[in-house]
């Protein structure tokens, strides 16, 4: 910070369009739904602790779907929990965004074939941004998806309409 | 107690409700029971001083094709012995005593065999499905099952 | 405090005021549910009347799987997605009742890398339940401490088979892979970086003020309750029942290590409050490093995997295995109808035994305290519902 500081020390005029600092802004404080489905959520929970830190990229944790720019689904999306996913997608403000983390919430992962009871991804009830392989996705992986998130949100204009 | 011990003593006390008392089984030996005596059996297992079989550890259903079995791994903490029971009921009539009043951690247990198999435990107090919605069809740990084209407006398969 | 509808007082200008009992839904999100499990609250203003709890929001169909795969060994990899906190531990589990079904005898080896990793992830594993437990009575920084020492075990599990969190190292027979050259080393640096990070937990957490008033007291399961609801691991323990598979039903090799049981003993409340089912973990992870640097110390030279025909064939038999996971008693019902492939697998997991007890113990708490019960229980979903 030293050095912006210096920087603006005299005149504190900053030229820029519009709609590039709102979208600084809305791509540096992507909060996150706090709510994790299964094994990934684990490794989503790694990602946000200590050795990964994903609080630096300004994804903060919260409880509430009202507060939250973007969903991680994280693991495996069952039937029963399809319409809950639905309902909480429905809660959150726009824009909104979704990360499905996970070959699960992918296409069914390895519950494909034989699973009765798993939904085979989760954009089949809600539209997804970003799709994270593996299984379960490391914490790199997951950090890559949030990157490749906030490139689309650098890129979207506040007076175009978005999908 | 041994397995020997257990079955005799079950078999002078329970004489006709034991069907089988399979010694020889290749890996663990196991009893068959009438269905209707469970409970009686269940409650002698766990008062009587020399058996003092105190927890259940595991209730398992099992399609065998034409009738579904009850499993039961019963274990005493106390004196460290361990017995498998079993029931068998015709798929089309597959009515199991509940044991829920002897050990109350097979309310939990009868009702996944409920949901995933279709047994039916009677006395149960609460037999709802546990694990699947509760408006699914169908019972899918059966051998016949199969799986529904859509639910709720979803897509099943893959 | 608000009264029930039984006593009903008289206000100040005569009229009767009436309550009611109310719906509360808990989940299936929610912070402290530790994942997808829905509650359903009866509650009397803050009193929790009843608890309903209604699960299977991750039924994945563990059963289904296991019998549609082609062989035994092919179920491994779903065994690790049960527990997902503690899928080493679900391995040895499968493991031991398969290889008890097949007959299969493993090299001595085999078993203490088998104890060796079993205990690293039991360390693991508690070091989530206590972190996240911390979370939900509002402590976030034991967290953070405790992800940071799990991390370095995920880094040596990394090195033994490449994955962090679901291994498919334990195989039927054997191993995927032998260990590493210099892991042994590393394992014992461990221990040592380990231990003084405890006794920090313990001032940090465990003997924290605030939060044993907020667990001590809390939540008490009686003895005889726990034994009938088969409650089992840190569960049971917590209620002073001095049982413990690894040393009651002896498997692998944890007869040759010298080792003690943990059990609550009510140190700051009643036996059997939250509060001692999480001091069992914590001792229990100080248990688990005794038994690692013992079997590193005897850990035997040889091969990693038993001499095994390609294709094994049981004859028709069944056979149940069980083991001390981190959350308590782990079993496998096998049976096989003499084919290659399993006909039946049923999984008996601790989570979903422990859980069916929350009812019991949480009727007359307060909500808040409802979150420190349920945490305490250390449910995983992945378990619960399979
Ligand atoms: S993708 Fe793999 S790790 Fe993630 S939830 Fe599914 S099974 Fe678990």
């Amino acid at each position: 910070m030293g050095l912006l500081d210096k920087q603006f020390e005299k005149s504190n005029v900053l030229v820029t369009s519009l709609d590039s600092l709102l979208n600084w802004a809305r791509l540096s404080s992507l909060y996150q739904m706090q709510f994790g489905l299964a094994c990934c959520a684990i490794e989503m929970m790694a990602a946000s602790a200590s050795n990964f830190d994903m609080m630096r990229f300004g994804v903060i944790p919260r409880a509430t779907p009202r507060q939250v720019d973007v969903m991680i689904v994280s693991g495996t999306v069952t039937l029963k929990m399809a319409s809950r996913i639905k309902r909480l997608y429905d809660q959150m403000p726009e824009p909104r965004y979704v990360l499905s983390m996970g070959s699960c919430s992918n296409c069914g992962g390895p519950y494909w074939e034989h699973g009765y009871h798993v939904l085979k991804g989760v954009d089949r009830v809600i539209p997804v941004d970003v799709y994270i392989p593996g299984c379960p996705p490391r914490p790199e992986a997951l950090i890559e998806g949030l990157m490749k998130l906030q490139e689309k949100v650098r890129n979207e204009s506040m007076a175009k309409k978005h999908a | 107690m041994t397995f020997q011990e257990i079955s005799e003593s079950l078999q002078k006390k329970f004489g006709e409700a034991v069907l089988l008392v399979k010694a020889d089984a290749a890996v663990d030996p196991f009893i068959v029971v009438a269905p209707q005596s469970i409970c009686d059996i269940a409650l002698f297992l766990r008062d009587d001083k020399a058996m003092q079989i105190d927890s259940l550890s595991c209730l398992s259903g099992v399609d065998r094709k034409g009738t579904l079995e009850v499993v039961y791994h019963l274990a005493s903490m106390t004196l460290k012995h361990k017995l498998v029971l079993k029931v068998s009921v015709p798929t089309d009539r597959p009515e199991v005593p509940s044991i829920e009043s002897v050990w109350k951690t097979a309310n939990w247990h009868e009702r996944e065999a409920y949901d995933l198999f279709g047994v039916m435990f009677t006395g149960h107090p609460d037999l709802r499905r546990i694990l699947l919605p509760y408006d699914w069809e169908g019972y899918p740990l059966r051998k016949d099952y199969e799986v529904p084209e859509f639910y709720n407006g979803m897509r099943v398969p893959y | 405090m608000i009264e029930t509808h039984h006593s009903q007082p008289a206000t100040s200008r005569g009229t009767t005021l009436r309550t009611e009992e109310m719906i509360v839904n808990m989940g299936p999100q929610h912070p402290s549910t530790h994942g997808v499990l829905r509650l359903e609250l009866v509650v009397d203003g803050e009193i929790v009347v009843d608890v309903i709890p209604h699960l299977g929001y991750l039924h994945r169909c563990f059963e289904k799987h296991a019998e549609q795969m082609s062989n035994y060994q092919q179920v491994v990899p779903y065994v690790d997605r049960m527990d997902y906190v503690s899928s080493m531990g679900n391995e040895f589990s499968y493991v031991v009742a398969a290889e008890k079904l097949l007959k299969i005898q493993v090299p001595e080896r085999v078993e203490y890398i088998r104890v060796i990793m079993a205990e690293l992830q039991r360390i693991a594993s508690h070091q989530i339940a206590i972190g996240t437990y911390g979370i939900d009575i509002g402590a976030f920084t034991p967290f953070l401490l405790l992800f940071k020492d799990r991390e370095r075990i995920l880094d040596l599990f990394e090195e033994v088979c490449g994955a962090r969190l679901l291994y498919n190292y334990f195989w039927i027979g054997g191993l995927s892979h032998d260990l590493p050259p210099g892991w042994v080393e590393k394992a014992k640096a461990f221990c040592e970086y380990l231990k003084p990070n405890i006794v920090e937990l313990n001032g940090l957490l465990t003997y924290n003020k605030i939060f044993i008033s907020r667990t001590a007291n809390v939540g008490v399961l009686p003895k005889q309750v726990a034994i009938n609801y088969a409650c089992s691991g840190p569960m049971l323990r917590g209620s002073g029942v001095d049982w413990d598979l690894r040393r009651d039903d002896p498997y692998s090799v944890y007869h040759k290590i010298d080792w003690d049981v943990c059990v609550g003993r009510g140190e700051v409340g009643t036996v059997g409050d939250c509060w001692d089912r999480n001091i069992v973990r914590v001792h229990e992870m100080e248990q688990s490093l005794r038994i690692i640097e013992q079997a590193l110390a005897q850990l035997p030279e040889g091969d990693v995997k038993a001499a095994l025909p390609k294709r094994i064939m049981p004859v028709a038999s069944e056979a149940y295995g069980r083991t001390e996971a981190p959350r308590g008693e782990l079993g496998f019902y096998i049976i096989s109808d003499g084919t290659g492939s399993p006909y039946r697998i049923k999984a008996r997991g601790p989570s979903f035994v422990n859980l069916s007890v929350v009812t019991e113990i949480s009727r007359g708490a307060m909500i808040a305290d409802l979150v420190a019960i349920l945490g305490s229980t250390d449910i995983v979903l992945g378990e619960v519902d399979r």
